[in-house]
């Protein structure tokens, strides 16, 4: 277990993965054997109880493998997960079913995430029948009172999911989630797939339904807009590695690694005419069959030197909590403060952050008593 | 707000799929076809004219006439009375060995393609060797080693049927299991079993009612080539295929006697075809 991973005494730990790794392929069938596709590679952190951890990249960097693995959706290559302080990494099957009340996750399609066969309301019911919550009318009751909880009407649970939205799809996923009352949910992607307007609203349930139930969350997310208000720390993954670990606001007033700048500038602007063509991160994504040598980073990074490609910098902790995996990240931090560079942090991610708040002045101003919980959504 | 107006427009999946399958009108053929001979099937002795087992020396090989409306056979029986009766054991026939080879298949293909690993190597290997031996063919030997008889015959054309089923099966497990909403019945927990039974099957169904909606019309034929061969419905009792098996030694002298039975088959193999292409259209998730 790395330095990073520790948390601070007093903090109360809910799921913790030690030195994971995760590789697919290479057995292939009995005439072809597949190339080796190394999708986590000795990645630990440690989640608190209540927080909001994110975690970043590129698409294809190993985001949702990793969440799996803290689920146990797939089995580690290698390292171990621990669920309050127990191994859960071999588990039985029995004992692993009951614990899966307490860790749920929210997909990133709506559309491929609920069983297009089953209505509405026995998606939902079905936790609360499996782990025995409620029966007969009772069952009812509660689909109906988590689905005015996600904002929707309770009579939608007669109806079946091809009938709605996108952003109606994911609230229903997240009534799923919410129905076996867990303790922690993963939401991988949850909000990618939907409009920009609608990931406001959504994020922003996300947030009531975390205060409301006690929740600790984990928000999978490729770019760093949508997680900057809502998420307490970040992880930020490239190529199945975490090279940045710190708390939400330092991470964006100062980016330490050369990855985390690069993302910064890189979120896209809201609107359109707005967007401009600034290419700071240079070429693909390496294939992760064939990882770089030393740090992973350094066939696209600015700042990479000779010591970069043979060296493999470690996750180390630099004090206030953060941990960060780069050679050189005191010079570049240096030179970045000298003044007349451009600002680290990009306008339109300024323009992002906006519609967010906006989004939360204007709920702030319609919470009048007989408001209508279902809000505004499209 | 605009949610709940957006919501309540589309019609259900099902209501969409029917209204879909009513615009085809070759579908809508079919299915008139097949609930033609089902109802005639059903209703046999109210429409017959004649008692299908009473011979007569003095009918012999008569010409279809206002007595015998489809003329009479080799022992002076009526054709006509004798078709409607035989028709019960062409469309169980039908039916029922498409049924074994679903209640088969299915299960075997949903294990295979779920399971994965031994499971599916085994199977996998069994079905292919059964593939490999032409349909038709695989039916007669079963049947012939089972002995003539017409619920043999069903079994050896459902047991030749299973193959399809299981491979069919299999390969639409394999693509549902990937599905999102699976891993999600794995999230909370669900045991195999169920969600076998509530998320794979279900998701399986639609191709496998169009695969048994067309092999019901190779059964019907398998049915008759084996009765043809005696080995599926043994006299005096009528099916199409017998009826053309005594009916072969006539073709001349008394062309009637297969023409009608011929006749017949082809329209009832005919309805079931174009009642599995408008299905198969109908349930296609792609335009939904
Ligand atoms: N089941 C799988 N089999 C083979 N390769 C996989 C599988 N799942 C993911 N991968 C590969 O692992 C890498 C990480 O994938 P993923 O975790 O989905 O990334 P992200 O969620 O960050 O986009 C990718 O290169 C992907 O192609
Ligand atoms: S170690 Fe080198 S290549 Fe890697 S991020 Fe730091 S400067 Fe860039
Ligand atoms: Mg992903």
């Amino acid at each position: 277990m790395s330095e990073a991973s520790r948390a601070p005494a007093g903090v109360d730990i809910i799921l913790e993965g030690h030195s994971l790794s995760k590789r697919f392929g290479g057995r292939g069938g009995f005439f072809e054997s597949s190339p080796v596709v190394h999708a986590v590679n000795d990645v630990s952190l440690a989640i608190r109880k209540g927080e909001t951890f994110a975690i970043v990249g590129e698409s294809g960097c190993g985001k949702s493998t990793l969440g799996r693995l803290l689920l146990r959706l797939l089995e580690p290559s290698e390292g171990e997960i621990l669920y309050q302080g127990q191994d859960i990494t071999r588990l039985g099957a029995k004992e692993m079913r009951r614990l899966r009340r307490d860790l749920q996750i929210i997909f990133q399609d709506p559309f491929a995430s609920l069983n297009p066969r089953m209505t509405v309301g026995a998606i939902i019911a079905e936790p609360i029948r499996l782990h025995g919550l409620a029966r007969g009318r009772e069952v009812n009751a509660r689909v109906a009172e988590l689905l005015r909880t996600v904002g929707l009407r309770p009579e939608y649970a007669d109806r079946y999911p091809h009938e709605f939205s996108g952003g109606q799809r994911q609230r229903i996923g997240i009534a799923r989630a919410l129905a076996g009352e867990p303790k922690l949910i993963i939401g991988d992607e949850p909000v990618s797939a939907l409009d920009v307007s609608i990931q406001a609203q959504v994020i922003n349930l996300l947030e009531d339904l975390k205060g409301r139930f006690g929740l600790t969350l984990v928000i999978v997310a490729h770019d760093l807009a949508v997680i900057r208000h809502m998420s307490d720390r970040v992880a930020v993954m490239y190529l199945g590695e975490i090279v940045e670990l710190s708390d939400v606001d330092p991470l964006y007033e100062k980016p330490l690694h050369p990855y985390t700048q690069a993302l910064l500038q890189a979120i896209p602007s809201p609107v359109p005419q707005g967007r401009t063509e600034r290419q700071l991160l240079q070429g693909d994504v390496p294939n992760p069959t064939a990882l770089p040598s030393g740090c992973r980073f350094h066939t696209r990074c600015p700042h990479a030197r000779p010591r970069c490609s043979e060296e493999h910098p470690p996750l180390e902790p630099v004090g206030e909590g953060r941990s960060v995996a780069c050679h050189f990240w005191r010079e570049i931090q240096a030179a970045a403060e000298h003044p007349g560079d451009p600002p680290l942090a990009s306008a339109t991610l300024d323009m992002r952050l906006e519609l967010y708040r906006t989004y939360q002045t204007r709920k702030a101003e319609q919470a009048a008593p007989h408001h209508n919980p279902t809000g505004g959504q499209p | 707000m605009s949610v709940q107006a957006e919501a309540i427009a589309p019609r259900r999946k099902l209501g969409r799929a029917a209204s879909k399958f009513m615009a085809n009108r070759s579908a809508v053929l079919g299915g008139v076809l097949v609930v033609i001979f089902v109802l005639l099937a059903i209703g046999a002795p109210l429409f017959a004219t004649h008692d299908p087992f009473q011979t007569s020396f003095t009918a012999i090989r008569k010409a279809p006439s206002a007595e015998f409306w489809l003329g009479t056979d080799e022992l002076g029986r009526d054709i006509y009375s004798r078709m409607l009766f035989g028709s019960r054991a062409s469309l169980m026939a039908g039916v029922i060995s498409v049924a074994i080879a679903v209640l088969v298949g299915v299960p075997f293909g949903l294990l295979a393609g779920f399971y994965g690993g031994w499971i599916d190597a085994a199977v996998s290997r069994v079905t292919e060797a059964l593939l490999a031996i032409p349909f038709l063919i695989l039916a007669i030997a079963l049947a012939a080693f089972l002995g003539p008889s017409l619920t043999n015959a069903m079994i050896a054309i459902g047991l030749s049927a299973t193959p399809i089923f299981i491979r069919l099966t299999r390969g639409q497990a394999l693509s549902v299991k990937t599905e999102d909403y699976v891993e999600g019945a794995r999230a909370i927990g669900l045991p195999n079993v169920l969600i076998m039974t509530r998320y794979i099957f279900p998701n399986v169904l639609p191709p496998i009612v169009v695969q048994a909606t067309i092999t019901i019309a190779t059964a019907i034929i398998a049915e008759a080539s084996l009765s043809f061969l005696g080995l599926g419905q043994q006299p005096p009792n009528p099916s199409w295929g017998s009826m053309l098996n005594t009916a072969k030694n006539f073709m001349t002298q008394a062309p009637w006697m297969s023409v009608f039975p011929g006749g017949a088959i082809f329209l009832v193999v005919l309805g079931f075809n174009l009642l599995g292409d408008g299905l198969r259209d109908a349930l296609d998730p792609r335009d939904h």
